[in-house]
């Protein structure tokens, strides 16, 4: 522990062992990967955000006048296919996962760094197929790919979008694996499962379903282009096949990727809860299993997505039990956050203010979610803004949030500096506001009956949408600011030292940035995870010494 | 019904309102109470076995009220009530077609009349399409290749937007239509004007022009079995399965003959698949139906065509080839086996 206040910094970190291109394209040091990661899911996250931009004015009005509607059908589906496939699903694990999974458990490296570099290399080879058929005229299937429309009625690139989506899978799979041989194999001495940080674990249970689900999707693109290529008939009932089938292949992977983009971003949560109340996490345990329950029922629930679609009644019936069921293993984590604080010693920074956001945000998202398992609900509700809004309320909600917080609260561990914090705060207003003005209308809209994937709309819709348009602007501007003052802080920013919160965890025994092997020698650990008491008595102890 | 569904969201409007206020509350006062200003040092806490049953025990009790709830009225919600009107749906890029029983065809206009229970049976021309009316708080996806179905009551005449749920291409948002409600006096003058001739005596002219009625004769005496009472009751299969003869098993017997043949049947009726229009293929599923309930007149058979071949329709030329690649297995094997050996003889 009394690495923790240590002063003298090493000259040599990760950042500067090398310069050069080459040193950062052919580095295996997982946390320049992560860096790699994080300046590449940053372009998509704008790229997409860009999409998201330009549906927004077209559904200021309720005319399609801005847009036509083929290129108002790209934009929403290209949105979609870069927002989840570029940037939520590798965002938290490739970038933190990559960077802490090694640091918060002793360790120098993940299990196999070639891989991970490998990874990096296939998410870019997959993005730049993903890019292409963006440049070359677009996708307008949704993300979700519908057969038999992906198949024989689209005439866009469907072919060079699914081949981005399929490689992009194979560097999550990587990840996945990599992430789950490193937590096995490579925890230092002492380190046992039950002294884990909750982001590890919440990292293993999100690993588990990349590596599980994400095949299935591969399989399932390629059966798409097999059947558009060749006529094989798969989902086309006109060639014998059925598209039901097709939404059952697709809902096993994206369901569970659901849990994918919010899983780590809880696990961000029980991090930055528990050191701003320097606290241990309340129900250690229930938080940790109830990750791991997630990703087990999470695989069991993907006829929710098809309760319209012509399934049964009674198939429909059994999905909906399910569903319910994996409600309560989220509400479980969102009781224990809130009784973290009870007793806490509780201060405010930007990290802190993200947590709360997250917490608010994802109880509307997941109650939402309950309103859609029920199915006599979903029948009226589903495919309309009702849904967009309450996925928008888990995976900007959750998921965005989460990233920023993240990105906030181990930023000086990334790169030694601190942003300043003002700025930060305003930005975490401004995303909470702007967030909730823009999604909380669409609620009221898919209730009173508006359709998604809409280019144009019947008028009585329209002050909702003006509304959701205007906080989307509010929004835009609290995700831009922290590019500004994040890239300020490289150069103006504070020096952070190696623990500025004072929390709990390796990555923060060492210095910040770390050097390229992480830690001078490898801790033994001997003390449970979270031991803010501690921490906070020898801070005591030192104030009251000097 | 859309008061039931109601009931059901206001509840869980109320419920998520109560978890949201309670969530917050206790942040917001947890934030107050114990920040660092006044409450310097953090008292450990491991956690609560307790509570953490009284908080997985409470909500789980309360989804399983829901989902009982929901269930209930989501059966109520696919059953339609004996005795419905029928209206036969067809969803294509970018439309809707309806065709009413009594004869009535219209396009993205639905005239219904108020208080009559309506169901609707419906299948797709191309993609997948999503029946959707917000006012009854109902919504079905249309498919390719099968019907699907779903039921409503309107209860207030008016104009009611029709809207496609499901992604379909270019002009989705274009796919939009009205439920015109009427009273039922006004609703049957509607119906009854100007039609000539019911959905299913448009279907007792395909049975004729493409030759269904030389097997399927009013007699026993036919290659195919007699239709006539048929419809809506159980089917022994050959395989000792039994089936429901429902429009959905009437219209894979035109399209996959092959797929589940009628006990004491051989396997030798060609596919029709691809050399019926959809709105055909409904003409003849009303007229079998009909044939169910004695509504309908009965087939007339075909003397036998010399050349033992089978009828088909006059534009079927050609269209061999055609219906060849698009059959399934079985309909392949009675492709090439009904015509040529019994052509020996």
């Amino acid at each position: 522990m009394e690495t923790a206040s240590q002063t003298i910094e090493p000259k040599t970190n990760y950042l500067n062992a090398d310069y050069g291109v080459k040193s950062w394209l052919l580095t295996t040091d997982h946390k320049r990967i992560a860096i790699l990661y994080l300046i590449s899911i940053t372009a998509f996250f704008f790229l997409g955000g860009f999409f998201a931009m330009l549906i927004r004015l077209e559904l200021l009005t309720p005319a399609g006048d801005l847009v036509l509607s083929d290129t108002y059908n790209k934009l929403f589906t290209m949105h979609g296919v870069v927002m989840i496939f570029l940037f939520l699903v590798p965002s938290i694990p490739a970038v933190f996962g990559n960077f802490l999974v090694p640091m918060m458990i002793g360790a120098k490296d993940l299990a196999f760094p070639k891989l991970n570099l490998a990874s990096w290399y296939i998410f870019i080879l997959g993005g730049a197929f993903i890019l292409y058929s963006i440049l070359t005229g677009g996708l307008d299937t949704g993300w979700t790919f519908y057969t038999p429309y992906s198949t024989t009625y689209s005439n866009t690139n469907v072919i060079s979008a699914a081949i981005g989506v399929f490689i992009a899978g194979f560097s999550s799979i990587f990840t996945g694996l990599n992430i789950i041989v490193t937590v096995h194999r490579m925890r230092a001495p002492g380190l046992t499962w039950k002294r884990l940080p909750l982001f590890i674990w919440a990292h293993y249970a999100t690993s588990v379903v990349m590596v599980l689900g994400t095949p299935v999707l591969a399989i399932t693109i390629v059966l798409v282009a097999l059947e558009r290529l060749f006529h094989f008939g798969i989902f086309d009932a006109r060639l014998g096949g059925d598209p039901l089938l097709f939404q059952h292949l697709f809902w096993f992977y994206s369901h569970p990727a659901v849990y994918i983009m919010i899983l780590p971003s809880m696990g961000v949560m029980s991090e930055v809860i528990a050191c701003f109340s320097r606290k241990r996490p309340f129900g250690y345990d229930f938080i940790a299993m109830s990750s791991v329950a997630i990703a087990v029922l999470g695989f069991l629930v993907w006829a929710h997505h098809m309760y319209v679609a012509g399934i049964s009644t009674y198939a429909a019936m059994i999905f909906s039990m399910l569903t319910f069921f994996v409600a309560i293993p989220s509400a479980v984590k969102v009781f224990n956050w809130t009784a973290t604080l009870y007793k806490g010693s509780i201060t405010f920074q930007t990290p802190m203010l993200y947590a709360f956001a997250f917490i608010g945000l994802f109880t509307i998202g997941g109650l939402t979610g309950v309103f859609l398992g029920a199915v006599a609900i979903d029948l009226h509700v589903t495919d309309t803004y009702f849904v967009v809004a309450h996925f928008h309320y888990v995976m900007v909600g959750g998921g965005v949030t989460g990233f920023l917080c993240a990105l906030h609260f181990w930023w000086p561990k990334m790169t030694g500096k601190m942003y300043p914090e003002a700025f930060a705060k305003l930005s975490a207003v401004l995303v909470f506001v702007g967030f909730n003005l823009t999604f909380f209308p669409q609620f009221l809209l898919g209730y009173m009956g508006m359709p998604r994937r809409y280019h144009a709309y019947p008028p009585e819709f329209q002050v909702l949408n003006v509304l959701s348009t205007a906080g989307a602007s509010i929004l835009a501007v609290g995700f831009l600011m922290p590019m500004i003052y994040f890239a300020w802080s490289l150069k103006y920013g504070d020096e952070a030292g190696p623990n500025p919160y004072h929390a709990a965890g390796l990555e923060w025994q060492t210095a910040s940035p770390p050097t390229t092997f992480n830690f001078e020698e490898t801790p033994v650990v001997t003390w449970e995870a979270y031991n803010y008491d501690e921490i906070d008595r020898t801070a005591k102890g030192v104030e009251v010494a000097g | 019904m859309a008061g039931h569904v109601d009931a059901l969201y206001f509840a869980l409007v109320a419920m998520a309102a109560f978890f949201t206020f309670l969530v917050s509350a206790l942040i917001l006062f947890f934030a107050i109470r114990y920040r660092k200003e006044r409450s310097p040092e953090a008292t450990q806490i491991h956690g609560s076995t307790a509570l953490e049953l009284l908080w997985t025990g409470i909500p789980l009790g309360i989804v399983m009220i829901i989902f009982v709830w929901s269930s209930v009225i989501f059966f109520m919600q696919t059953r339609p009530p004996k005795g419905a009107m029928e209206v036969y749906t067809v969803g294509k890029q970018w439309m809707w077609k309806f065709q009413h029983t009594e004869g009535q065809r219209e396009i993205n206009e639905l005239h219904v009349p108020a208080g009559r229970d309506v169901r609707m049976i419906m299948t797709s021309q191309d993609t997948i399409h999503s029946f959707y009316v917000p006012a009854f708080r109902i919504k079905a996806d249309v498919l390719p290749g099968r019907y699907t179905s779903t039921w409503f009551r309107a209860t207030t005449p008016g104009r009611y937007h029709l809207f496609c749920a499901e992604y379909c291409g270019t002009q989705h948002s274009g796919m939009v239509g009205e439920v015109i409600v009427m009273e039922p006096a006004d609703y049957d003058r509607w119906a009854s004007g100007g039609v000539d001739g019911s959905l299913a005596s448009a279907g007792e002219k395909s049975f004729q022009q493409y030759g269904c009625s030389m097997c399927h004769r009013a007699d026993a005496a036919g290659r195919g079995p007699n239709l006539i009472g048929v419809f809506g009751r159980p089917v022994l299969l050959d395989d000792g399965r039994t089936v429901t003869a429902d429009e959905s098993y009437v219209r894979e017997s035109i399209l996959n003959p092959g797929a589940k043949i009628a006990s004491g049947f051989k396997n030798i009726m060609p596919t029709f698949e691809g050399q019926l229009s959809e709105e055909e293929v409904i003409g003849l599923v009303a007229y079998v139906k009909a044939l169910g309930n004695g509504t309908a007149n009965l087939p007339i058979p075909v003397s036998e065509p010399n050349s033992g071949d089978y009828p088909v329709a006059p534009k079927a030329e050609g269209s061999a080839a055609k219906s060849d690649k698009t059959a399934t297995p079985a309909g392949r094997a009675t492709q090439s086996t009904p015509v040529k050996p019994e052509a020996k003889p």
